[in-house]
């Protein structure tokens, strides 16, 4: 069994994680959910610019009074940081698919041994719809998945293959939970930090991806 | 100067009378910004039916709002019989009807959905993207290999109104946006038979600075000024 966190401490540990992993200058996506925690925990020398793909290029914090001309892709209201410039659609997606934004961060329903994501429709049950994701997980440099490490009951979401409808195939540069880091290194998942609460052997017995373990396995860094 | 080049300023009642019955209709906005909202509450007075609704989301439906937001009441009130749109999960209706097969839904990629709305006004086949390639929505398309790498084939879009909301126009409809309200509207004035733009202000020609203006105003048909509803005031 894994160690049971407490839900606020699992968020905030994975968007810091990575958070950690973003250079000064990086133009990012993020998602809704715990990907948009990303950006309360960038480090104070490194200005990330946050592009939202229904139009502006480097979005601040939600503001004091909502202003609904000024709309963030998951539906909160964004400022606009100075410097920030407003496009449209065809352009936002221009800059996702053509390859200019280094990274985006999504949420994951499941997440496979190859990389590929799931993360838009549950056949039959919910159908939200894949907004800009599979534009997303194709445009974007880094893929990083920010997810817990197993669902609500407790089974893994990262599994050996997705059984639900993929967003992008082979798309995952990284995967974050509360207890683990994986990133694809040449095609193969590879466990490379672990949260100081489990062992090898509890990730192991609650993750069915196939994954190799880093020679250089460390603590996750930013748990203090 | 010919007087063809000034555009009609209607009231928005009698400006969604060009929507019939079985019509294609594109919608701007994306969530609350850039909605027509003073046209769509018009449009859903009307009561026209038998819609294809082609937009990005369709708004909000939900407990707090069981009418719907903006286009989300076109789906409540099932004047729909067609959505093609990139996310309606806000909109509990759309994902109701569709699952209990009373209504067809599209689902597509947003950035593939306004690239096929681009090729619908500018002219194109179609576009050629890695989106989606290795996922379910390949399925029944073609695919297309090039330069050593695989796109889908996607086809243009077209409809035949478009709503769209601008901020400030000319008498020639020439269009300006406001904050996020630009997304979807400039792509959409350029692939319907006859494009109705929303807008703030509307001024006399020659007012707006031509450097200002995104959308030229030989794409659009109808000119309607906002009304003072509840989101369309906020917008």
């Amino acid at each position: 069994m894994l160690p049971v966190l407490d839900e606020e401490v699992i968020r905030h540990r994975i968007a810091k994680r990575i958070a950690l992993d973003f250079e000064d200058g990086a133009v990012v996506n993020l998602g809704i959910g715990i990907p948009t925690l990303v950006s309360d925990h960038l480090p104070e020398d490194v200005h990330v610019l946050l592009q939202t793909e229904n139009g502006v290029v480097g979005a601040g914090p939600k503001p004091e009074k909502d202003d609904l001309r000024f709309i963030g892709a998951g539906g909160r209201c964004v400022s606009l940081l100075p410097g920030s410039s407003l496009v449209a659609s065809d352009m936002s997606f221009g800059l996702i698919r053509g390859g200019h934004l280094d990274a985006t961060v999504l949420g994951a329903l499941e997440v496979d041994s190859e990389g590929n994501l799931a993360n838009w429709m549950i056949p039959g049950k919910m159908v939200p719809g894949m907004g800009g994701a599979m534009d997303l997980v194709t445009g974007a440099r880094a893929v990083y998945v920010a997810t817990t490490h197993c669902d609500k009951k407790g089974r893994p979401k990262l599994v050996k293959k997705c059984t639900l409808p993929l967003t992008g195939a082979k798309v995952v540069s990284a995967v974050v939970t509360e207890f683990a880091l994986f990133r694809k290194i040449d095609g193969k998942m590879v466990l490379c930090e672990i949260a100081p609460e489990v062992t090898e052997e509890e990730v192991k017995a609650n993750t069915t991806m196939d994954y190799t373990v880093s020679p250089d396995l460390c603590t996750m860094k930013g748990i203090e | 100067m010919g007087h063809k080049l000034i555009k009609p300023v209607m009231s928005a009642e009698e400006a969604v009378q060009n929507v019939k019955p079985g019509s294609s209709l594109m919608v701007g906005g994306f969530n609350y910004a850039g909605v027509p909202y003073t046209l769509i509450d018009a449009l859903v007075a009307q009561g026209t039916a038998d819609l294809h609704l082609i937009s990005n989301d369709t708004l909000y439906a939900n407990d707090q709002h069981p009418e719907g937001v903006g286009h989300g009441q076109l789906v409540v009130k099932r004047q729909c019989r067609k959505v093609t749109a990139s996310h309606i999960g806000l909109n509990r209706e759309t994902q109701r009807l569709f699952n209990e097969g009373l209504m067809e839904l599209e689902l597509v990629p947003q950035g593939t959905f306004v690239e096929r709305i681009r090729c619908g006004g500018f002219g194109l086949g179609g576009v050629l993207t890695p989106t989606g390639v290795g996922t379910i929505h390949e399925e029944g398309k073609q695919v297309i290999e090039s330069e050593g790498k695989r796109y889908i084939l996607e086809l243009p879009l077209k409809a035949d109104v478009a709503f769209i909301r601008g901020y400030k126009a000319d008498r020639w409809g020439n269009l300006t946006y406001f904050g996020t309200g630009r997304n979807f509207n400039p792509a959409m004035a350029t692939a319907a038979d006859l494009v109705i733009a929303e807008v703030d202000t509307i001024l006399k020609e020659g007012e707006i600075d031509a450097n200002d203006i995104v959308t030229p105003g030989m794409l659009v048909d109808i000119l309607v000024l906002k009304g003072d509803g509840y989101y369309a005031s906020r917008t």
